[in-house]
């Protein structure tokens, strides 16, 4: 199918004049070299506990995560935070009380096997699965070929909505916009949620505005994508497994066929 | 089983004999593996065994997944991150199924390929190709029913267009549409049936296979050559063929395994590339995401489908003989079912007394026009109705009835055709020439 594409691409190059623009395009969006990326990727765990911080202190006041179980933040391959932690980092949210006593809108302080909760009020997305729900790469020609190579592009995206703001706001129907380059139509409504050292990290990061939107963004890709790090492990042996049986059934066609192809 | 003539199972112990009586499935299994294969045959003959491999491992993969999944609008999507991010192992098996299903697409559309180069479905094979044409129009059903299933806003608004087609169908269209839903919109009805279907129709599809191998079995295969295995005695196919097992599983098996190198390492390591970002955003009737596209491998009908727009002539002068009837939507369902229909029909449009392409020098470019048309819509589907694409899928929408409709028929007639090698054995000895014929020729 990829072959498919690029024929698709070249076939297309020759018969347009350029005039196609990318599908869903619009915005601008900058690829980040995240650790995370590639064959051999992995998430900088200090990076996902530092976009934890950001998520908890500034996006949680708007956009639920509800896909999240807080006992993951513990697990292998993402914060890996020790289970005190997880245990006093769950309580510091109020979930909804299903308990048998509880009366319909109880709370009650969050605990390890609980999920973030959803947060709706503001009419904000859910960020569960952010970072694999918009891609940030379409090109060219709309084909995503760059996507091959620098990958969806989900965390840049969300990295790039972080950064884009003009300070420009305009007011539409009683809605304020503010313009941002990385926006699909140039203006979101929502406002700058970020600046420099809106968070201050407990290991002394810089927490100026590109940083903290990276962290976050790469966050965010370990809540959509918490087993990254498991696939891309598994990938590996069975890619080097695949290479070296098809090695070995190739050895082995090659005699099989030696005597009627009458090279043996 | 009627055939090419070759040695049969005898059973020989005193059990062999006593099953052998009672159920010959030995000798079914013996048979079908030691079947005579023509020993030609090129690498593009492997696609049917990576297709069986795609069957089996949907339909285990699909299991496992029907475990966990909840079909119901509130669950769906949930269930599906459930898989993700709680079951074991479970993001394996989903990313498994969903890129398997593309290459089980990719595969199929190849191995139709394979048949349309080299006359596979020329007479005797006319109910091998009809047959593998109602695989391959199962498999599209299965693969849309499936997409549904994780309740996300292609999932949902792809639903919406695609039983919307039914709805163009003049009179009865909005009644069959209904009927087909469950009720007036796509909801939980939708969801249940789909999920019953996409779980009953591979039981289907793998029926249909049996068939198909069964009809070439029959027949023999086709090869590259068109010429057929001569069957006057054990002898002569000795020397046209090899049986199937050890020397054809065994290349077959290294080619799946080259294949699966490629498809293992697409889904562990960009498992997302082939899906849509839009469907990792649960279904929302209220939210018509800007640009709505189907999977990559309905992308050329999905083109062909939107070529047919009111301002194309034929379209018009149709509506107009029809007195309005046949309005744009439904011309482009039937240019759409049509565009497959056709393929249905080219044993008997294709005209010509040559099998394989091999040997027809005219064919061969329109053939690859054919292949590269394939492509060329395949991109117009993906992008949006406006600029250019509407003329390119229009030409290229045209081009795929023109092939099958008219040139196919008059190549047979105006083309001169090469000369064909008299034995499948001449055609292989030309590649992998006898040492004692090489021996003497240099003396």
């Amino acid at each position: 199918m990829i072959k498919h594409s690029i024929l698709a691409a070249l076939v297309a190059f020759g018969l347009t004049t350029g005039g196609a623009q990318a599908a869903g395009g619009g915005g601008h969006v900058e690829d980040i070299a995240f650790s995370f990326e590639g064959p051999f990727g992995k998430f900088d765990q200090m990076q996902l506990q530092r976009g934890l911080q950001v998520y908890t202190e500034v996006c949680a006041a708007c956009h639920g995560l509800r896909q999240v179980a807080f006992r993951t933040l513990g697990d292998a391959g993402g914060p890996q935070m020790e289970a005190g932690q997880v245990k006093a980092f769950a309580a510091l949210f109020e979930v909804a009380d299903e308990g048998d006593d509880a009366e319909p809108g109880d709370t009650r302080p969050g605990k390890p096997a609980d999920k973030f909760p959803a947060i709706t009020d503001a009419g904000a997305p859910d960020l569960s699965l952010m970072a694999k729900g918009r891609a940030g790469f379409h090109g060219p020609m709309g084909t995503g070929l760059a996507q091959l190579f620098k990958g969806m592009g989900g965390p840049e995206y969300i990295a790039s909505i972080l950064i884009g703001y003009t300070g420009e706001e305009k007011e539409e129907a009683g809605v304020t916009l503010y313009e941002n380059t990385a926006f699909a139509g140039g203006w979101i409504s929502m406002p700058p949620p970020l600046e420099d050292d809106s968070v201050e990290y407990r290991d002394g990061h810089s927490a100026d505005l590109h940083h903290a939107s990276e962290d976050v963004s790469a966050f965010l890709m370990w809540a959509a994508e918490p087993k990254l790090m498991a696939r891309k492990h598994t990938g590996f042996l069975a890619v080097s497994f695949m290479i070296l049986l098809t090695s070995l059934l190739y050895l082995t066609n090659k005699k099989l066929w030696a005597g009627p192809k009458r090279k043996d | 089983m009627a055939g090419i003539p070759h040695d049969h199972y005898e059973p020989k112990t005193g059990i062999e004999k006593w099953l052998h009586a009672r159920l010959p499935v030995v000798s079914l299994i013996y048979d079908a593996l030691m079947i005579p294969t023509p020993k030609n045959l090129n690498w593009m003959w492997i696609w049917g065994i990576v297709l069986a491999f795609c069957l089996v491992l949907q339909i285990i993969t699909g299991i496992v997944l029907a475990m966990h999944y909840t079909p119901h609008v509130d669950m769906a999507f949930d269930s599906v991150e459930h898989i993700m991010r709680d079951v074991n192992g479970g993001w394996a098996l989903r990313y498994m199924h969903t890129n398997g299903a593309s290459l089980f697409f990719f595969a199929v559309y190849l191995h139709i390929f394979r048949g349309l180069y080299y006359g596979s479905y020329k007479a005797p094979r006319e109910i091998t190709w009809i047959v593998g044409m109602l695989i391959y129009l199962a498999m599209m059903a299965t693969g849309f029913l499936g997409y549904v299933l994780p309740w996300g806003q292609m999932s949902f608004w792809g639903a919406t267009v695609i039983t919307g087609f039914f709805g163009a169908i003049p009179g009865v269209g909005e009644v069959v549409q209904t009927w087909l839903l469950g009720g007036p919109a796509v909801d939980n009805a939708t969801l249940n049936r789909f999920f019953s279907l996409h779980y009953l129709l591979p039981f289907v599809l793998a029926a249909l296979v049996i068939i198909h191998v069964w009809a070439f079995h029959t027949t023999g295969n086709n090869n590259p050559s068109g010429v057929e295995v001569r069957r006057g005695s054990k002898d002569e196919v000795k020397k046209d063929t090899l049986p199937f097992w050890p020397y054809f599983v065994v290349k077959d098996l290294f080619a799946l395994g080259v294949v699966l190198t490629i498809f293992l390492a697409i889904t562990y390591f960009m498992p997302n590339y082939l899906g849509h970002p839009d469907n990792y955003t649960e279904a929302n009737p209220l939210v018509t995401p800007a640009h709505i596209v189907p999977e990559w491998y309905y992308l050329p009908f999905y083109a062909i489908l939107r070529a047919f727009t009111s301002d194309v002539w034929a379209v018009q002068l149709t509506s107009l003989v029809t007195g309005g009837i046949v309005d744009a939507k439904f011309f482009g369902v039937i240019a759409m079912f049509g565009s497959i229909v056709v393929m249905v029909f080219v044993p008997w449009l294709d005209t010509s007394s040559v099998r394989s392409g091999k040997y027809r020098p005219s064919f061969k470019w329109w053939f690859w026009l054919l292949a590269v048309d394939f492509i060329v819509l395949t991109w117009c589907g993906s992008q949006p109705a406006e600029g250019m694409v509407p003329v390119i899928s229009l030409i290229g929408a045209s081009y795929w009835f023109g092939y099958f409709l008219i040139i196919l028929p008059l190549l047979g007639v105006l083309e001169k055709p090469l000369p064909v090698p008299a034995t499948i054995e001449e055609d292989f000895d030309a590649h992998y020439p006898p040492k004692d014929a090489s021996a003497s020729a240099a003396e």
